[in-house]
């Protein structure tokens, strides 16, 4: 018996990856021999596969995957940088200014919890199917880890710290880009995941319904057209690139906490 | 002039619906280019009185007024050297001491020179690269006193700035501040809980009482020090054999237990 949260060895850990994605097809698999659901709605894991790859090369909805992929991540990135250049500088401010916390937390608290999806309606009557409906759902999506988070991170900084800038007579620009960034850098990094996750999801979501471009869009042709290796091999570009966009951010995260 | 001067300053602390007496009847000047020591039982007050010069805190009646003036915030002319350091983590020596330097904008080759003078003094040379978390307790401390003296403040405010170091790098950090007071004297004000770093370094000895933290003495460690020669012993130990020290030392140590019963640190 091994003690509970006790390290995997690397090659058992590779061979508990494998052991789960094996479980994971041979239930696919399972499921569409015998029959259990009907073949055109359950393709077999190598023809969504196939499917993928012929995307890359052909054509659908009017564009490639990766010319889908590449629709989808502008305004992903759009959003997210938004989220992250106005929601970073609001969070480190609130957690600074007491009163600018007063103003901003009812408002903000209020709203965050209006799910992303939620938004869509508005958006598509405000601001169109072109680029500002998905960028303001993303948004919406990705806004509120940053704030909170870079609030937090100020929250919970070493008070001699902020003495100490304070009898330095730092300049209030000093304050906020030397000492309460830096300070709160794990922490809005940790931020920046999270808003980074809820952004593409959100993204996604927003592309089924406002955008005439994107892999959401590219899920509801293939839906409409029945063709459910389409949908199927849209999901997995989904997850890898959201998974990839997590990697580079823990990446990112693990290199500035490596710094002394 | 650089005086701190606290004229019946008052500190009351509010804890829910309680109170109670922190400072009182604290009346005290520390004159130009005075190196002032205040002593006395945990939680007497002394760190108080530092932050209200420093501006970080305020008294509840009373004032403290630093070069004539109620200290209403604080400011690089009062520099303060905090028991924990409080040095940027993210920034490195060089980096820490420049921090505030830059704030008063100096132009870039007037503030290397600046530091590369404190690096020299603080003995801080090959490390100007290094960040906080590298360096030894002892070195930090040394960072951040060479932070504090090149803003070029007209008073220093320290408080316990020894009391995280081990007792050998706490001895060579005391032998090179008496240095540093005796080539650039500043007005200091000096916390410690440590009689014997209290009579070497200070010029006067403040003996506070515990709660509600009152001046109980003001000993003049001066007169004694010029009279004894002191100065003509260059390390710490040979100066604590005086019977002069000596005598000072017991004194106050004495005063002192009689506010905390069993033991004086």
């Amino acid at each position: 018996m091994s003690a509970p949260g006790r390290k995997l060895s690397t090659s058992r850990f590779v061979i508990l990856t494998i052991a789960g994605a094996a479980t994971f097809l041979a239930i696919w698999y399972g499921a569409a021999l015998t029959g259990a659901a009907p073949p055109q709605f359950l393709p077999m894991p190598h023809e969504v596969i196939a499917r993928l790859i012929r995307l890359i090369w052909v054509p659908f909805a009017g564009a490639t995957l990766e010319q889908h992929l590449a629709a989808s991540f502008a305004r992903f990135a759009f959003g997210f940088g938004l989220a992250a250049l106005i929601g970073v500088p609001l969070g480190l401010l609130m957690g600074r200014f007491r009163w600018l916390d007063g103003i901003v937390s009812p408002v903000f608290n209020g709203l965050r919890f209006v799910p992303p999806i939620a938004w869509v309606p508005f958006a598509a009557l405000w601001m169109g199917t072109g680029i500002g409906g998905p960028v303001l759902i993303i948004f919406a999506g990705a806004f509120p880890p940053c704030v909170i988070n870079a609030q937090r991170g100020v929250k919970f900084i070493d008070r001699p710290l902020l003495e100490a800038s304070r009898t330095l007579g730092l300049t209030n620009v000093q304050v906020l880009t030397e000492v309460l960034f830096p300070a709160a850098l794990p922490s809005i990094i940790a931020g920046l995941r999270i808003s980074a996750g809820l952004g593409w999801m959100s993204l996604v979501g927003a592309e089924l319904i406002v955008a005439s471009s994107g892999i959401g869009n590219l899920l509801v042709k293939g839906q409409s057209a029945i063709d459910a290796s389409i949908v199927m091999a849209g999901m997995i570009a989904i997850g890898v690139v959201g998974a990839t966009i997590d990697i580079i951010l823990r990446w990112l995260q693990n290199r500035l906490s490596h710094t002394p | 002039m650089s005086e701190i001067v606290f004229e019946n300053v008052q500190r009351i602390f509010k804890h829910r619906d309680s109170e109670f007496l922190a400072l009182d009847q604290i009346n005290l000047t520390v004159g130009e280019k005075e190196f002032v020591a205040i002593v006395g039982p945990s939680g007497c007050g002394k760190t108080t009185c530092m932050r209200m010069a420093a501006g970080l805190e305020f008294p509840s009646s009373g004032s403290v007024k630093v070069a004539g003036a109620a200290v209403k915030a604080p400011g690089p002319e009062r520099a303060v050297v905090f028991q924990q350091f409080a040095l940027f983590p993210w920034k490195t020596v060089y980096q820490n001491i420049e921090f505030g330097l830059r704030a008063k904008g100096i132009p870039a080759a007037e503030r290397r020179k600046t530091i590369e003078y404190y690096i020299n003094m603080m003995n801080l040379r090959g490390h100007e690269h290094a960040y906080p978390g590298q360096l030894s307790g002892g070195m930090q401390q040394r960072v951040a006193i060479a932070r504090a003296y090149s803003l070029d403040p007209a008073v220093l405010l320290m408080d316990e700035p020894f009391g995280a170091l081990d007792a050998q790098t706490r001895v060579v950090m005391q032998e090179e501040l008496v240095r540093l007071a005796r080539i650039n004297p500043r007005t200091v004000l000096f916390i410690t809980h440590a009689v014997e770093e209290a009579v070497y370094l200070a010029d006067r000895v403040v003996v506070m009482t515990s709660r509600p933290g009152k001046i109980k003495e003001i000993i003049d460690v001066k007169s004694v020090r010029e009279a004894e020669r002191w100065d003509e012993h260059a390390r710490i130990e040979d100066v604590m054999d005086q019977e002069s020290f000596v005598n000072l030392r017991t004194h106050i140590w004495k005063s002192l237990r009689e506010e905390h019963g069993t033991s004086a640190h």
